[in-house]
């Protein structure tokens, strides 16, 4: 009997991961069947540049199909429990047996979790949040504005401080900036999770008159007073609030009991299966692994899932270990970025940002369409080198 | 449970192979839960820590009572006093 491969969620691991599949399953071996709840792909990456005007949302959001190979059958569906025991997945269209999973299934905006945060901030991680941004700024003449993270983990951990310095940038286009204040909160003892990014980009920060503020959790918003107030003390009011919200893992995963403290499940950081659930593995960032929560390291991580699912399907022992790499651009505001590449063992050692790094970002942006969903793009292959500084 | 100090620990949160910032959000949350007076040791083993929740506890106006080295790890103690 023909085994099945579930794959649940259609982002950007779960695309991808289906089109591995099939392309390195055997004819005949196993059917491929990715779960998704509208069967339409966001490129959420877009959303800093919709708050900005610079793209439309409309032009983010594809249809699955459109990316998958057509061996991939979908299943349009909201998964409701996943029982890991019975291996099923109950579904509003039904209850869907697998032999071997993939949780796909992302990271999800807790705003509530935080008192006064829905009403008062503005943000650019869903469509709506960037367009009605977009709006704000249009009518922004001036005064205090906060940007900053209302919690770990958070995805895409470069964005806000992106976000942050293109708006300095647009400010001092449209000749608001002196009669603005910005202040930037990271509930971390620096602007950003990884130190060696943090001492090169807080140095740009000050030299735009940014102020931060670090070891700022948090802890309520009041909108009638335009305030924020943090867990260690501290008050700042705002004009124009932009706070990344909390997020926290699938209500499905967090539903059936599969998800750690925040709904992340418990994965291993080489091999990508879940702890302690056989035939189940996580990709991207529905993992609990302490890594940046990006469509990057789901890209990265695909490989190597693919080869151990395979692996398992087969009841062959071989291992292929994910390196914990992860590559992205750091927008720093007028047209220029820098990189970020890293791994567990290596941390970003980023570049002075310049415009080529811009560039390729923008080109990023339009390719991905045609290249990371199919597998296509270059490096998601370790090489045998990276598998051995892999380590275990 | 006490400590080479003799603290009492009211909550410990394991936080070994959590990376950073993994252990001071780790303590951060449970102080968020804890009680007034309670104690609270956070386990790492993630160097960073050692550092950055002594920071923490000065800036929040927490008690920082101590690190102690255990069987290759860290115990980290914070007493919530507001």
């Amino acid at each position: 009997m023909t085994k099945r491969v579930v794959v649940l969620g259609g982002g950007v691991g779960g695309t991808l991961v289906a089109n591995l599949l099939v392309k390195k399953l055997r004819p005949g071996e196993a059917e491929v069947i990715l779960i998704d709840e509208d069967a339409q792909h966001v490129y959420q990456p877009g959303f800093l540049y919709v708050a900005f005007g610079q793209k439309q949302p409309a032009n983010l959001t594809r249809p699955v199909r459109s990316l998958l190979d057509r061996r991939v059958r979908i299943l349009t569906a909201k998964a409701q429990r996943i029982d890991p025991t019975a291996q099923v997945i109950a579904t509003d269209h039904g209850d869907v047996h697998y032999d071997e999973l993939v949780v796909a299934t992302g990271s999800h905006l807790a705003p509530d979790e935080i008192p006064g945060l829905k009403e008062a901030t503005h943000h650019f991680y869903t469509a709506e949040g960037a367009q009605a941004l977009h709006e704000a700024l249009k009518q922004f003449r001036g005064g205090h504005v906060v940007v900053g993270v209302a919690g770990v983990p958070y995805k895409c951990p470069p964005a806000p401080l992106e976000f942050v310095l293109m708006l300095d940038a647009e400010l001092r286009a449209k000749g608001l900036r002196d009669k603005t204040e910005i202040h930037f909160v990271s509930p971390l003892p620096r602007v950003f999770p990884i130190e060696t990014v943090a001492v090169k980009v807080a140095p740009i920060m000050e030299s735009r008159g940014i102020q931060i503020h670090t070891f700022f959790n948090v802890e309520s918003v009041d909108p009638k007073r335009r305030e924020v107030v943090s867990l260690e003390g501290e008050t700042v009011p705002y004009d124009l609030l932009v706070l990344i919200p909390p997020h926290r893992g699938a209500k499905v995963v967090i539903d059936s009991g599969l998800g750690e403290a925040g709904g992340w499940i418990s994965t291993d950081r080489r091999t990508l299966k879940a702890t302690a659930h056989p035939r189940m593995f996580v990709v991207g960032d529905a993992t609990n692994l302490p890594i940046s929560k990006s469509g990057s390291a789901a890209h990265f991580e695909a490989d190597a899932l693919v080869a151990n699912l395979i692996a398992d399907l087969r009841n062959e022992s071989q291992e292929h270990k994910y390196n914990g790499k992860i590559m992205c651009f750091l927008e720093t505001g007028a047209g220029k970025a820098t990189l970020l590449d890293f791994d567990y063992n290596h941390p970003p050692q980023p570049p002075e940002p310049n415009r080529m790094y811009h560039w390729q970002k923008a080109l990023f942006n339009q390719f991905y369409w045609w290249t990371v969903p199919q597998g296509r793009l270059p490096g998601e292959k370790q090489t045998k080198e990276q598998q051995e500084k892999a380590g275990d | 449970m006490s400590t080479q100090s003799n603290v009492k620990i009211d909550r410990v949160i394991d936080a070994r192979g959590s990376f950073c910032p993994g252990p001071l959000m780790e303590m951060i949350r449970a102080m968020k839960a804890a009680q007034v007076g309670e104690v609270v040791a956070v386990l790492s083993n993630e160097s960073g820590s050692k550092r950055d929740i002594p920071a923490w506890a000065d800036k929040s106006g927490q008690e920082f009572v101590g690190i102690f080295e255990q069987d290759g790890h860290d115990q980290i103690v914070v007493r919530k006093v507001k």
